[in-house]
């Protein structure tokens, strides 16, 4: 679609108008009465935390959902709502929070999928391929479009979901949490672009929940909580404090990390490497000491192994070489049996598809792991009076908001899931505890809640290997810190010694720039408080 | 469209699915039933006579019930684990084959023994045949659906050699059948002048002995969580390909005696027409009964119904007997259905 | 008999090709769906009920071609049944698949015993006759092989050659696999998921049932209850051996109905230690072997047995 003409607008001109959009799933409000406005040129800056409605009300935008009620207006028409066809014509795109590319087929096809007529005789790839370099030339965007997706980084990866917003003369770009799978320095390049495009006319609006980028790159705000537009400001006219204030509500919950004195060396990775069938290196010559009564934490952008460690850790695979050690003495056999065995307590980075059966109960995922012990089983037979009071026990004392221990799983909020998770992994008081994006996709008091389990069980006497997208949260409650990278970790350091811009160019191989190495304890005499988590 | 699941569902909507199933079947086969030109009433009530409406008619009801109890045990178990068993059909031959090598002369020992030795047996047989596509299915990936279809045919080809070949018995005038069940063998009859066997009993045991694995023991725990979310399950460090390899064994197993009972309380000897595809039943009895090993008793009750009423039926009016398995297939479409329209609700954009 | 003249007789390759049509045209038709995201199991009774109706329809007076178009239709019918299933209520793939098998063969029995009730050897009709294309079918060997086959098989080349194409080169083809691959990068092209996926179903149903019509329309000319005979599932199995490839499903294809053609022609030989019933056992045999062999491979839609709904994120 060309016909819009850049010379034809001013700049000041809405382009986009949402009024009145109201959405509830079943009994829950998702969104309720928001209007927005958008001007060409613009970068709007969609905040909330987790659960806030931002996705919600971006979906409903790109034709995903229907709203309730409300309209929407796309330079000046009105929008015919629940059509991603409709919003394309219009010239409305949008970047998936989670990318909607497919990985056997290659850049060219996911790009011009759609965007011929369907029962046409041949595919125009000649001409489509010209289009595409004429835009990665004009933008920055560099990629094959002959690659095939699977081989594309993450970074890469968006590029394409770019790509095919601005194929289709997208006016208007959505871009749900893009820096949620980027390094600092891929986000810094991210909204050097987008500024580019702003410039062209475009308008842009992304949705994030990291502060400090939403003031950088933005020139308008909006802060939406609990489905509803609680704050609008040209970005100018506030400040990062105001902002966070406004998506939670009033003030931040503060975790309290306590520093204390390191215990022995409870777990040791050695040599450790992994590589798949196809000869890609996972894990690549891994050294990695863990001590009682610390939190150590791996950041990393998706891809870079950290899922292989999760899993080696988990027991769900083994070393290809390299050994483990658990208290000095070496682990022949890594199943997850075996882990839970030897006191590793394992919190997932999925909480639905891993961590948790959805269609059993509260009561029944609660033992999981242990039904076989004398208390919950004998003779093979459920003792299921046990079972009942050991739930009810846990629901209590992790608070968890659920109907009753008889409960199916699938119903509980993410934050009450967590929960679940988490006292089933802590009530057996484990020497090591692994936690996987342990407070992805929840909201800021649920996080505050985990981020105080996991220090109480440091204070406890646990060691807990903490892996971690998030740079705040690691500068947070972390007490050492090492960055994976294709593999490979960099020596560790404590979040006194780094920054979230030294740590990002680690996360993108610049592991020079680390600082040096610090002793193995860390004499401090005061506490610490921790910064904001709601960033 | 969007689809949401509904929170809490109600007993009576769990129930109500396989009742709507049966109902929306019969309307289905009463518009056939018009078509060949008879009245659905005279060819209900027959239906319902031939099968209910006498002692002899409940005895062949519940004869016929017997072996769709373990198939259908069998398809339950498996379908739990979310191991996808059609091969119910050729466990049943098999277990049935075993039975005959072993039962029609090889040695004689006292009934008490030799019917339980049989059992046996004739579990292992059905067992075994079902671990091959099982340890496929859990070390290669290769999906089970077509592999336990396709062994299927194979043994019954099988049966077919070993019926017409070394197994002929001279004594049966032509007909290709093996040899009778020796004496000690046979599961006398439970009612008299009938031909309703102790393997009803038998089955019935069975099913309550399921019933107790699924619901009350570590076993059945194993097996749901596998089935639910066999990832979690994994994770949780539930030995996952053994629970599925032993859950394979148990279900091959009662297909297995559905042959054996058929073979020792039924019809005595081997032949080609053991099973008019009591295996491919067994999978709607256990749909239509949502699994519960204690519900699929009452489905393979209303199979057998379907069947032996319309064999009756078809003998008094012109209407082939193909229609029982018309409503059958109906039944386990419908159930689907219904089991989903009460477990979701569907929202109009 | 010396399997190595067998390869140079050119009637052995006739009956390969026309042995292979069936399978062809089932492999095609699931292809499609599995391509699409949606494994299909009522392959099976969709081809019986093709084989049913197509032959009912010219013994009742139709001509032959109107018969295929009739037996398309009956699948096109069936395929709608499991789309709204699996595709629009997301339901079971599996269980579905096994409903309409049971149901479409159920129902060919009981309406094919309805119509012809006192048949103890069923009544026949003149089915299709090998054509005689004037000059392709002079060329030696491969003339005869391919152009003087029943009018069906040329027309199960042909679709090979046009499915092929559909897939690899048009708009279409690439919305039809990447709704098998990533549902919802479709959705956000402006597609929707919900009528490609049915469009498929419902065509590959079609094709599967044209498959079984080729059994009494062309190959033979009356029809028994069994007469498919597991060449559904076989067509299954060809799925996966062949890669979700329409050229290597031809292979496939061809490779199977080469063993029933020797299994065949060994029966006839009459003198052989192995029984018979054991060489009728090699087609589901090697069907297990290819889908073990495939497993290592096996590159299949991402998105297969998946269902997609809608705001489910």
């Amino acid at each position: 679609m060309g016909f819009f003409n850049i010379m034809d607008m001013s700049v000041d001109q809405i382009v986009l108008q949402l009024t009145g959009i109201t959405k509830t799933f079943g009994k829950l409000v998702a969104n309720e009465n928001i209007s927005l406005y958008l001007r060409a040129g613009e970068i709007l800056a969609l905040l909330g935390e987790n659960g806030a409605g931002k996705t919600t009300l971006m979906n409903i935008l790109f034709g995903h959902y229907v709203a309730d009620s409300g309209h929407i207006e796309v330079f000046g028409e009105p929008l015919t709502p629940g059509s991603p066809n409709a919003a394309l014509t219009h010239g409305v795109g949008m970047v998936h929070q989670h990318f909607t590319l497919a990985d056997n087929m290659t850049v060219l096809d996911n790009i011009t999928l759609g965007t011929e007529p369907l029962f046409a005789i041949k595919r125009g790839s000649r001409a489509a391929r010209k289009k595409i370099q004429s835009l990665v030339d004009r933008f920055g965007l560099e990629v094959d479009s002959k690659a095939l997706v699977k081989h594309l980084s993450v970074g890469e990866r968006q590029r394409v979901e770019i790509l095919k917003a601005l194929y289709r003369d997208s006016r208007i770009l959505i871009l749900d949490e893009p820096t949620a799978v980027l390094t600092p320095q891929e986000s810094e390049n991210l909204f050097v672009t987008l500024k580019l495009l702003a410039e062209q006319g475009l308008a842009v609006i992304f949705i994030s929940h990291k502060l400090k980028e939403v003031i950088g790159a933005s020139d308008r705000c909006c802060v939406l909580r609990h489905g509803r537009v609680v704050f609008e400001s040209k970005t100018s006219e506030t400040s990062a404090e105001k902002l966070a204030r406004a998506m939670v509500g009033g003030d931040i919950p503060q975790t309290s990390k306590v520093v204390q004195e390191v215990g022995p060396e409870i777990f040791r990775l050695q040599n450790v490497s992994i590589s798949g069938q196809d000869g890609t290196t996972y894990l690549n010559d891994i050294d990695l000491s863990l001590y009682q009564g610390e939190i150590l934490g791996i950041a990393g952008v998706a891809g870079n192994g950290q899922a292989h460690l999760a899993d080696l850790v988990s027991g769900m695979i083994s070393p290809g070489s390299g050994q483990l050690f658990l208290a000095g003495k070496q682990l022949k056999k890594i199943t997850p049996a075996a882990m839970v065995a030897h006191g590793v307590g394992r919190i997932p980075q999925d909480r639905t598809t891993t961590g948790l059966v959805g269609d059993m109960t509260i009561e029944e995922n609660m033992v999981l792991e242990n039904y076989k012990q004398k208390n919950y089983s004998s003779f093979g037979l459920l003792r299921f009076n046990n079972l009942r009071k050991r739930a009810l026990d846990l629901i209590a004392q992790f608070d968890i908001r659920c109907p009753g221990p008889k409960a199916t799983t699938r119903q509980l909020s993410g934050g009450n899931m967590q929960k679940l998770i988490l006292a089933r992994v802590l009530a057996e008081n484990p020497k090591i505890i692994l936690a996987c994006q342990p407070t992805w996709g929840l909201d800021v008091g649920a996080a505050t809640f985990v981020h105080n389990q996991l220090l109480a069980a440091k204070k406890r006497g646990a060691a807990v290997l903490l892996v971690s997208e998030d740079l705040d949260e690691l500068l947070g409650i972390a007490d050492r810190i090492h960055v994976i990278y294709h593999g490979r970790l960099t020596p560790a350091v404590s979040p006194e010694a780094t920054d979230v811009s030294a740590l990002g160019l680690a996360m993108s191989g610049h592991a020079d720039v680390i600082a040096k190495r610090l002793p193995r304890s860390i004499p401090k005499d005061s506490q610490e408080q921790a910064g904001e988590v709601a960033q | 469209m969007r689809i949401e699941a509904r929170e809490n569902v109600s007993w009576l909507a769990k129930l109500a699915a396989p009742a709507v199933a049966a109902i929306i079947a019969m309307a289905v086969c009463a518009i056939l039933i018009l078509w060949t030109g008879a009245s659905p009433v005279e060819a209900y009530s027959l239906l319902f006579s031939g099968a209910l409406g006498s002692k002899f008619a409940v005895s062949e009801t519940l004869t016929r019930a017997t072996p769709l109890i373990f198939t259908g045990l069998a398809a339950a178990l498996a379908f739990r684990a979310k191991l996808w068993n059609i091969g119910a059909e050729g466990q049943l031959y098999l277990g049935a084959c075993m039975a005959t090598w072993l039962g029609t002369g090889m040695f004689d020992l006292p009934a008490l023994v030799m019917v339980p030795l049989l059992f046996l047996a004739g579990a292992l047989a059905g067992g075994v045949l079902l671990l091959g596509p099982t340890l496929l299915k859990t070390k290669l990936g290769v999906d089970e659906v077509v592999t336990t279809l396709l062994l299927n045919f194979i043994v019954i080809l099988f049966v077919n050699w070993l019926v017409f070949g070394p197994w002929k018995d001279p004594m049966a005038m032509g007909w290709p059948q093996a040899a009778p069940v020796i004496d000690s063998a046979v599961l006398g009859q439970i009612l008299s002048k009938t031909r309703l066997h102790w393997g009803f009993a038998i089955a019935l045991f069975f099913a309550i002995l399921s019933w107790v694995l699924v619901r009350f023991t570590s076993w059945g725990y194993e097996i749901r969580a596998v089935g639910l979310n066999q990832h979690a399950s994994r994770f949780a460090g539930i030995p996952v390909d053994k629970v599925v390899v032993r859950t394979a064994l148990i279900s091959g197993g009662l297909a297995g005696f559905a042959g054996v009972s058929e073979l020792c309380g039924l019809r005595g000897y081997l032949t080609l027409d053991l099973s008019p595809g009591f295996g491919y039943s067994g999978i709607v009895v256990a749909m239509l009964a949502a699994l519960h090993p204690l519900g699929v008793v009452l489905s393979a009750l209303f199979v057998a119904v379907i069947s032996i009423g319309a064999d009756s039926m078809s003998r008094s009016l012109n209407i082939s007997n193909y229609i029982s398995e018309v409503a059958t297939a109906i039944s386990l479409l419908a159930v689907l259905a219904s089991m989903f329209f009460s477990h979701y609700k569907i929202r109009w954009r | 008999m010396d399997i190595l003249t067998l390869l140079f007789e050119t009637g052995f390759w006739i009956a390969i090709v026309r042995m292979a049509t069936p399978l062809i045209f089932g492999t095609l038709g699931e292809l499609i769906c599995e391509r699409a995201g949606v494994l299909n199991l009522g392959i099976e009774g969709i081809m019986a009920a093709g084989c049913m109706s197509g032959w009912m329809w010219v013994y009742l007076g139709g001509d032959l071609w109107t018969g295929v178009l009739f037996a398309a239709f009956i699948g096109a019918v069936f395929g709608l049944l499991h789309a709204l299933f699996t595709v629009y209520w997301g339901l079971s793939q599996h269980v579905t698949g096994l409903g309409i098998t049971m149901l479409a063969s159920a129902l060919s029995s009981f309406v094919f015993r309805m119509m012809l009730p006192k048949a103890t050897t069923p009544p026949k009709i003149v089915p299709f006759q090998p054509l005689d294309i004037p000059v392709l079918s002079d060329i030696p060997f491969v003339g005869e092989v391919l152009f003087s086959q029943s009018p069906l098989t040329l027309l199960a080349l042909v679709t090979i050659v046009l499915v092929s194409y559909i897939i690899y080169r048009t708009p279409l083809g690439l919305a039809l696999c990447m709704t098998g691959e990533n549902p919802m990068a479709v959705e956000s092209q402006g597609l929707s998921v919900f009528a490609i996926r049915t469009c498929a179903v419902m065509i590959g149903s079609a094709l599967m049932a044209v498959g079984g019509a080729f059994l009494t329309l062309s190959a033979f000319d009356a029809y028994y209850i069994g007469m498919v005979n597991g060449r559904g599932w076989i067509c299954i199995a060809l799925v996966v051996f062949s890669s979700w490839k329409p050229g290597k499903a031809l292979l496939g294809a061809m490779l199977f109905a080469a063993f029933d053609a020797l299994q065949m022609r060994v029966q006839q030989q009459s003198v052989s230690i192995v029984p018979y019933q054991f060489y009728l056992m090699m087609p589901y045999i090697f069907s297990i072997v290819a889908l073990i062999v495939m497993s290592r491979k096996a590159s299949y839609p991402k998105a297969l047995l998946i269902p997609f709904r809608h705001g489910e994120r």
